[in-house]
């Protein structure tokens, strides 16, 4: 067990270093220079270009810049070129903000996508599995932002609630009745709009999986052999079923930052993937690229994990013997 | 006597074309397509959309286009759908065709039609050309990391492990952001962040084809070792890739879109259905026409790609098969 972590942890440090280097190089070889952001402006002299670039060490060469870079941004002396404060207390902000929009939607995702799938499995070619398939084909195909406006202004008119932002601006004396129903009002749009794509999708996983599994001679012999049906299906087939998704539970964490861009956005909720866009926009370097970073420690985190897990949940798979 | 028997018994020879399966491949694909009513409409819906971009290609391109995406028309902006040109103030060449605007126009009076076929077309040819790189690239270095192993396979599937640790659409956003706007970088960056999944499909058909008889009769003919990867094997593997390709196709073109919304997709004054959703969007209760057009497009196009592509795939694996 500790060998195959050691060497799974190498393994995945390595993958890091090489995409601390890819992401690095996209980023610093791309046409433009932060320090021309703004060229048309005056009072942007010679001399404070030459500054801002010796200040973040733009004027080094590349591969010293590279050094550089990452050992600020493990000593946490990293600093957006945008408005010169520590990068990572900007992302433990931002990151806290996102958290609540992340943890409802994966919540609705899972809880709703399994026994969705489950069901239209047990209930093939009938007409809940049919309904069940094209709306899933429909979120899948859905753009989100198109979604997302139609829904805003459905619960706007109907509800009479406002949903843009984290909570009502210039409400915040009101008493705390009201602000958790502001808040909570705010957070179901965004959330749900996050986790309906990833319904879609996961139910159509589970529903395969669930497919596969009962159609195996065990669950033949079981329901043979006279088992009430519910016993076989959520007892014996479900277990084995699910054995695939604990790889897909570690790979939800990236979600975080790729998904939330759009959303975010619309909705101007100040999270990461919002936090991403603005600093594309701006060419906030180093904020672009510690999201990029952490984003791809997160997916290694999410990898390692689940490989954990799968040697916990499923016997068949052991460590000792040397495979992975 | 028995050999009079057994005279009759055996088959004569020169007519055992019973004997050769009846239905070809693509006639079995065909039957279980057939019982699969999503996946017909999805093939309907298609060739629809394809009739449609090849007309926006012709009616929309070229010196004197019949239909004009890019005229502007500052005494009709934001019309409703179905309304009169105003014909007093707009010259004979200005004026749309048959004098109404069958979508409406947009902020700058641009016939919203005409802009939805030329949309058609680039939505089209991003879908195509994105997916193109990328099932290119990805069967080249899948059948190389399948067919050579060892050393090939390792670094090539380090490469896909590396790849998919980037969040694939911050990192096209980061890309596109920082390049020039143009519709071929956004068409390039979406290729080369697709191609790992189909890299896999692919080295996992090679290995199982690897060890098959035609394989090693090939080899042991002597043949050379691009010839027996890409003219023998491809064709061999490339059933799933195909699958894969035709619902890449959809989610391409919902990346170019969101990439559009976010206001980096096709520069203007081309149209795409991203850019039209986009303007119209600042529109949403004046020109609601504007927001659901392109709305509307790009969500039956995706939908018809996902349907297409889970029928084949339904289709082309006897395991998935209902029965």
């Amino acid at each position: 067990m500790f060998s195959f972590l050691s060497r799974s942890l190498v393994e995945k440090l390595i993958t890091l270093f090489f995409i601390s280097i890819i992401s690095f190089s996209v980023v610093m070889l791309a046409p433009g220079n932060p320090s021309e952001i703004d060229p048309m402006n005056p009072k942007f002299t010679k001399e404070d270009i030459q500054r801002l670039r010796q200040a973040f060490d733009l004027d080094k060469p590349l591969h010293i810049q590279y050094y550089l870079f990452y050992k600020k941004l493990f000593t946490n002396e990293l600093r957006s070129y945008k408005d010169n404060q520590p990068v990572f207390s900007k992302i433990v902000e931002r990151f806290l903000n996102s958290l609540p929009l992340f943890l409802v939607g994966t919540l609705l995702t899972w809880c709703l996508a399994f026994p969705l799938g489950i069901q239209a499995a047990l209930r093939r070619q009938s007409f809940f599995d049919q309904s069940t398939t094209f709306f899933s084909y429909l979120f899948i195909s859905l753009p989100s932002f198109f979604l997302a406006y139609v829904l805003i202004i459905f619960i706007v008119k109907v509800f009479n609630v406002p949903v843009i932002g984290l909570q009502t601006f210039g409400r915040e004396s009101s008493g705390w009745w009201y602000l958790a129903n502001d808040r909570i009002w705010h957070l179901v749009l965004p959330s749900v709009l996050g986790a309906l794509g990833g319904i879609a999708i996961l139910s159509r996983y589970v529903r395969s999986q669930m497919l596969e599994v009962i159609e195996q001679d065990y669950v033949r012999t079981a329901l043979a052999k006279g088992l009430p049906e519910d016993t076989v299906y959520y007892k014996h087939a479900l277990r084995n079923a699910l054995l695939p998704f604990v790889t897909m539970f570690g790979l939800i964490l990236p979600g975080m930052i790729g998904g939330s861009v759009i959303i975010e956005s619309i909705f101007s909720w100040p999270g990461m993937g919002r936090l991403g866009y603005d600093a594309i926009l701006a060419r906030d370097y180093p904020v672009i690229l510690s999201l990029n970073f952490i984003a791809a420690c997160l997916v290694l985190l999410g990898t390692f994990v689940s490989d954990i897990l799968y040697v916990v949940v499923d016997p068949r798979i052991s460590l000792t013997g040397g495979k992975s | 006597m028995i050999n009079d028997e057994l005279a009759n018994i055996s088959p004569p020879v020169h007519e055992d074309s019973d004997l050769i399966p009846q239905i070809t491949g693509i006639q079995n694909i065909w039957r279980q397509l057939r019982n699969n009513p999503l996946a017909l409409w999805g093939m309907v819906l298609l060739m629809v959309f394809f009739v449609l971009a090849v007309a926006g290609l012709v009616l929309t391109r070229g010196q004197n286009p019949i239909m004009d995406p890019e005229k502007v028309r500052l005494v009709d902006t934001l019309k409703p759908p179905l309304t009169r040109a105003n014909t007093d103030v707009l010259a004979p060449d200005d004026r749309p065709v048959f004098g109404i605007y069958l979508l409406g126009t947009d902020k700058l009076g641009r016939d919203v039609l005409a802009r939805m076929l030329e949309g058609a077309h680039v939505s089209l040819l991003v879908g195509f050309i994105s997916v193109g790189i990328a099932v290119f690239l990805g069967i080249i270095l899948g059948a190389v990391a399948g067919y050579y192993g060892n050393y090939a396979d390792s670094v090539i599937m380090r490469a896909v492990d590396i790849m998919l640790c980037f969040p694939s659409f911050f990192l096209i956003l980061t890309v596109v952001a920082l390049l020039p706007a143009s519709i071929w970088n956004i068409m390039i960056v979406i290729g080369l962040t697709s191609w790992p999944g189909i890299a896999r499909f692919v080295r996992a058909e090679f290995l199982a084809l690897r060890r098959q008889d035609f394989v090693v009769a090939a080899e042991a003919l002597g043949l050379s070792k691009m010839k027996i990867m890409f003219v023998h094997m491809v064709p061999n593997a490339i059933a799933p890739v195909l699958v894969t390709a035709t619902i890449d196709v959809a989610s391409a073109i919902l990346t170019e879109s969101s990439l559009s919304f976010l206001g980096f997709g096709v520069p203007p004054p081309a149209a795409s259905w991203g850019n039209i959703l986009a303007d119209g969007k600042e529109f949403i209760f004046d020109a609601p026409w504007l927001f659901i057009a392109s709305g509307m497009a790009i969500l039956i196009t995706v939908l018809a790609f996902n349907l297409f592509g889970e029928g084949l795939r339904e289709a082309m694996n006897p395991k998935l098969r209902e029965r």
